[in-house]
C-alpha cells in the first residue's frame, strides 16, 4: 500500500500540528515556580578563576536570563536587557547555556553586556535542573532566592511591561 | 469608509471564489461547456476584488487612518510614506491579504495564459485555485480582518517594527509569496490531472513553466530575505535556519526537486506518480510553512502574533486540502502508467539520485524543524535545535547533489555511458581537485569545508562550459549565432547551475574565511582588519523621519588612501523606544567590509565598533540571482510559446469529454 504511504505520514504530522495548538511553546508550566532556585556554582565568562553562585544574590531580587551566543531571538531582546542595565533596574544574570565561553565574551564585547555576571553552563546541567528548554527564557527569583515567575522566548518592550515589571515591584526590588 | 469598501472587496472576492471553484468543476465533470467557461471570468474578477481590497488598505495606511486596528498597531504617523506602503503587509492579517492577493493574480495569470489547455483540463486547474481560494478568503474574513476599526481612533501609530523599515523588506515578501503561492499553480494542475485520470506527458509540460516562474520568484525571494537579514539584524550573519526560513526554504527544496522531476515526466514521460506527489508536496510545504509561521506551535523570530484559533482555522484547512489531495493521489497513482525505461546510468537515474538526495535533504530540515514541537506533544520536554544541527545534516547531504549536477546535464537520456562521460570530464575532475587544493593554501588556513566548496562550485562550473562547447562544436556560423540558436532551455538550465556554482563558492568563502573584530575606537583612532585601516571620526546626532541617531563616521582605507567613508547608526524609534543597528556596508570588488556601531563607552565619544570583513558574500547574492535569471529564461522557453501560439491560431475543438 505504497500509496498510501504520504497520507498515513501526512496523518501523523496533522495529530502532532492539533497537539501543538494546544501547546504554548513560550509558556511553560515550570515545577520550579514558587521553590528555592536550585543552587548551582558555575565559573564566569569573562574570568573562569571567579564563579556565580544564586546565593551570592541573597536580599535582592534578581532576573536570570538564559542564553547562548548562536540563539537569534536573543539578540532579539538583547537592546532591551541593554536599556534595562543602562537604567539601573534589576540585575540580570546571563546563563550562557551550552556554548563556549569565547563566542559568549566575543559576542557580549560587540554587542554591549547587559549582564551583571554571565555564569557559564557549557554542558546544560544547570539549564536542566531550572527545566531550560531552549533560550531565551528568563526567570525572575525573589529576595529569598524563590523562583517567582519564567518566561520563555525573547522579551518584547510590552512583556517587560506587563510582565516584569509589576512582578518585580510586587517583589519589592 | 474606504476600510468598509475593503472589506465589502474581501466578501465579494469570496463569493466570486466560490463560483469559481463549483462551477468550474462541476462543470468538468458533467462536460458541460457553459459551466467551464464560468472559470475564467470568475477568476479574473475575484482578482480584481482582492486587488480593490488591498488598494483600500494600503490607502487607509498611506493616510494614517488610525481608526483601522491594523494601521493604528503597525504604522506611524512619522513614518515615511514608503514604509507606510510596505506595512501594508507588516502584520499578520495585512500580509494575509498579499497571500491572498498573489494567489488571485496567479489564478488571473492561469486564466489568461492557459488559452491553449483543453476547457476542461483549464476549468478544473482555475477551479481547484479557486477551492484554495476559498479557504483563504474565510481565513482573512473569519479570524484575520485587516480591516477592523478602532473606536474610538488612536492618536498615533505604535509604529512599524524598526527591524522591517528597510528597503529589502519593500520587495521581499511580495516576491516570497510570488514563489510560494505560485507553487499553487503546479499544485492546481496536478489535482486537475488527478481528477481527469489524464497524466499524460502534455500535462508535464503545462505545468513546467509556471513551475519554473515560480521557483524562480521563491529563489528571488529567498536570497532578498537573507540580504536583508545579513544588513539589518547587524551581526553580519546571513542564513539562521530559524523557523520561519526553514518555512519558506522547504518548498524551495521540494520546487527544486519537482522541476528536475517535471523534466523527466515531460521529456520521457517517466517518474509520474513521483512528480504528481512531488507537485503536492511542494504547495503542501508552502501551506505548512504559512501553519508554523502564523499558529505559534513553534517559537521564532520574524513570528506573527499568534492566536489558537488563526492555527485551528489554518490547520483544518490543512488537512483538508493536503489530506483530500493525498487521498486524491492513492485513489489515482495506479492509473499512472510510467513510461520507457531506463537503465542504471543514464539522465534519468541521475535526476533521480537528484531528487533522492533532495528529499532526503528536506526531511533533514523538516525534522530539524518540528523537532522540538515532537517533543513536546510526546511530553518529552521543549528543546530547541540549533544551527549546529543543520549545518551538521544539511551540508554533507547537499555535497553529492551539487556532485551530481556536473554530471547530469552531460548524460544521455535512457541510456549514458559511464567510460565516456568520465573521458569527457576528467579534465574537468582534475582542474577542480587543483582548485580545491591550491585556491585554500592562498588563503589564511586550509579549511576542509572551504575546499569541498571550491572544488564542488569548480566542477559544475567547468561542467557548464563543457555543456556549452559540447553544443558548440557542430552547426554552422558563428559562435553569436550559434549561441543564438541554443533553446533558451538550455540557456537557463546551464545559468541556473552556474548560479549554484557562484553562490556554493561564495558560501565557501564567506563561512570560512571571514574575519571580525570588536575594537574601543576613540575618536580618531584607528583600527585594521583584513588589511584595510578604519580611522574613526566620532559621531554626530542625526534625527531620522522617526528616530534618532548617533551617525558615527569611519574612513576606510588601503594602503594609505581612503577608498570609502561610512556611516554606520544607532538608532532609537520615536514610537517603540527600540534600538536599532544600522549596519554601513561597502562593497570591495567582491567582498563586503561591513561595520556596524556597539555601545559608546565614555563622554569622550569612544564607541565600540564591529567590523567585519565578508570575503566574497556578495557572490551569494549573485548566484541566486543567475539562478533567478535562469528560471525565467527557461519558462520562456520558445516550445512552450509554440504550444501557445499555435492554439491561438487554430480554434480548439472541444470535444467535451466526461470524466
Amino acid at each position: 500500500m505504497k500509496r498510501w504511504l504520504p497520507l498515513v505520514v501526512f496523518l501523523v504530522l496533522v495529530g502532532f500540528f492539533a497537539k501543538g495548538l494546544f501547546l504554548n511553546p513560550r509558556e511553560v508550566p515550570s515545577p520550579f515556580i514558587g521553590r528555592t532556585a536550585p543552587a548551582f556554582t558555575l565559573p564566569l565568562v569573562q574570568d573562569p578563576s571567579s564563579t556565580f553562585s544564586p546565593a551570592d544574590m541573597k536580599g535582592q531580587v534578581w532576573v536570570m536570563n538564559v542564553w547562548a551566543p548562536w540563539c537569534v531571538s536573543c539578540r532579539q531582546e538583547h537592546p532591551l536587557l541593554m536599556q534595562i542595565a543602562q537604567n539601573g533596574g534589576v540585575p540580570i544574570v546571563g546563563l550562557n547555556w551550552k556554548d563556549k565561553a569565547r563566542e559568549a565574551r566575543d559576542l557580549l564585547a560587540r554587542t554591549g553586556n547587559p549582564y551583571f555576571a554571565v555564569p557559564e553552563d557549557l554542558d546544560g546541567k544547570v539549564g536542566i535542573n531550572y527545566g531550560v528548554t531552549g533560550t531565551p527564557e528568563t526567570y525572575i527569583i525573589d529576595k529569598q532566592g524563590i523562583v517567582r515567575m519564567k518566561h520563555i522566548g525573547p522579551i518584547s518592550p510590552e512583556v517587560w511591561q506587563t510582565k516584569f515589571e509589576p512582578k518585580i515591584k510586587e517583589l519589592g526590588a | 469608509m474606504i476600510p468598509e469598501l475593503g472589506h465589502f472587496a474581501v466578501i465579494v472576492a469570496l463569493l466570486l471564489a466560490l463560483i469559481q471553484a463549483i462551477l468550474p468543476l462541476y462543470g468538468a465533470h458533467r462536460g458541460n461547456l457553459a459551466l467551464m467557461a464560468v472559470a475564467r471570468p470568475a477568476a479574473q474578477g475575484q482578482f480584481f476584488f482582492v486587488a480593490l481590497a488591498f488598494a483600500c488598505l494600503a490607502w487607509s495606511f498611506l493616510v494614517n487612518d488610525f481608526s483601522v486596528l491594523n494601521v493604528a498597531k503597525n504604522s506611524f504617523s512619522q513614518l515615511p510614506e514608503v514604509y507606510r506602503f510596505t506595512a501594508t503587509w507588516g502584520s499578520h492579517e495585512g500580509s494575509l491579504l498579499l497571500w491572498v492577493l498573489i494567489l488571485a493574480f496567479w489564478s488571473a495569470a492561469v486564466s489568461v495564459f492557459s488559452r491553449h489547455l483543453p476547457e476542461d483540463m483549464a476549468a478544473r486547474v482555475i477551479g481547484v485555485m479557486g477551492l484554495i481560494s476559498i479557504g483563504f478568503l474565510s481565513f482573512l474574513l473569519i479570524t484575520s480582518n485587516p480591516f477592523e476599526r478602532l473606536l474610538p481612533a488612536a492618536m498615533d501609530g505604535n509604529d512599524m517594527n524598526p527591524l522591517l523599515q528597510d528597503w529589502g523588506m519593500i520587495i521581499h515578501p511580495p516576491m516570497l509569496y510570488m514563489g510560494y503561492v505560485g507553487f499553487a499553480v503546479a499544485f492546481a494542475f496536478a489535482i486537475a490531472a488527478l481528477i481527469s485520470g489524464k497524466m499524460d506527458v502534455a500535462w508535464a509540460r503545462w505545468s513546467r513553466p509556471w513551475t519554473t516562474v515560480a521557483w524562480a520568484f521563491l529563489t528571488l525571494g529567498i536570497m532578498l530575505g537573507s540580504w536583508w537579514a545579513y544588513r539589518e539584524l547587524g551581526w553580519g550573519g546571513w542564513w539562521f535556519w530559524d523557523p520561519t526560513e526553514n518555512a519558506s526554504f522547504m518548498p524551495w527544496i521540494a520546487g527544486t526537486a519537482l522541476i528536475h522531476s517535471l523534466a523527466v515526466t515531460e521529456k520521457r514521460g517517466a517518474f509520474k506518480a513521483w512528480t504528481v506527489l512531488l507537485a503536492l508536496t511542494a504547495f503542501s510545504l508552502s501551506l505548512l510553512g504559512t501553519f508554523l509561521v502564523r499558529s505559534g506551535v513553534l517559537s521564532s523570530v520574524h513570528a506573527f502574533a499568534t492566536d489558537p484559533a488563526r492555527g485551528a482555522f489554518i490547520l483544518g484547512f490543512l488537512a483538508v486540502v493536503i489530506g483530500g489531495s493525498l487521498v486524491l493521489y492513492a485513489w489515482r497513482a495506479p492509473k499512472m502508467i510510467t513510461g520507457s525505461g531506463f537503465t542504471w546510468f543514464s539522465r534519468e537515474s541521475l535526476l533521480l539520485a537528484n531528487n533522492v538526495i533532495l528529499i532526503a535533504a528536506l526531511g533533514a530540515v523538516l525534522l530539524g524543524t518540528l523537532y522540538p514541537l515532537f517533543m513536546d506533544a510526546m511530553g518529552l520536554g521543549k528543546i530547541s535545535v540549533g544551527p549546529p544541527y543543520f549545518n551538521a545534516v544539511f551540508v554533507p547531504l547537499m555535497a553529492p547533489a551539487l556532485f551530481l549536477m556536473g554530471i547530469g546535464p552531460l548524460a544521455r537520456w535512457k541510456e549514458a555511458s559511464l567510460p565516456d562521460i568520465v573521458t569527457r570530464m576528467k579534465w574537468a575532475l582534475g582542474v577542480a581537485v587543483a582548485v580545491a587544493i591550491l585556491l585554500p593554501l592562498t588563503m589564511d588556513g586550509f579549511e576542509p569545508w572551504a575546499s569541498l566548496g571550491f572544488f564542488l562550485a569548480t566542477w559544475i562550473a567547468l561542467a557548464v562550459l563543457a555543456a556549452f562547447a559540447e553544443r558548440l562544436k557542430h552547426g554552422q556560423g558563428s559562435l553569436g549565432q550559434k549561441l543564438a540558436t541554443l533553446p533558451r532551455g538550455f540557456w537557463g538550465m546551464q545559468m541556473a547551475h552556474f548560479g549554484m556554482a557562484v553562490g556554493v563558492a561564495g558560501i565557501a568563502m564567506v563561512a570560512n574565511y571571514s574575519t571580525e573584530r570588536d575594537v574601543r575606537m576613540d575618536v580618531n583612532s584607528y583600527a585594521e582588519l583584513a588589511g584595510y585601516n578604519f580611522t574613526f571620526r566620532g559621531t554626530t546626532e542625526h534625527d531620522g523621519p522617526n528616530y534618532r541617531a548617533a551617525r558615527g563616521t569611519i574612513e576606510v582605507a588601503k594602503n594609505g588612501k581612503t577608498i570609502s567613508t561610512l556611516h554606520p547608526e544607532k538608532r532609537i524609534y520615536n514610537a517603540s523606544g527600540m534600538g536599532m543597528t544600522e549596519a554601513a556596508v561597502r562593497p570591495v570588488i567582491f567582498s563586503d567590509i561591513y561595520v556596524a556601531m556597539g555601545e559608546q563607552l565614555d563622554d569622550q565619544g569612544a564607541w565600540t565598533v564591529r567590523l567585519f570583513y565578508k570575503p566574497f558574500i556578495n557572490w551569494l547574492w549573485l548566484g541566486a540571482f543567475f539562478m533567478v535569471v535562469g528560471g525565467f529564461m527557461a519558462a520562456s522557453d520558445k516550445r512552450y510559446r509554440i504550444a501557445l501560439r499555435r492554439s491561438n491560431e487554430i480554434p480548439k475543438n472541444v470535444a467535451a469529454q466526461g470524466a
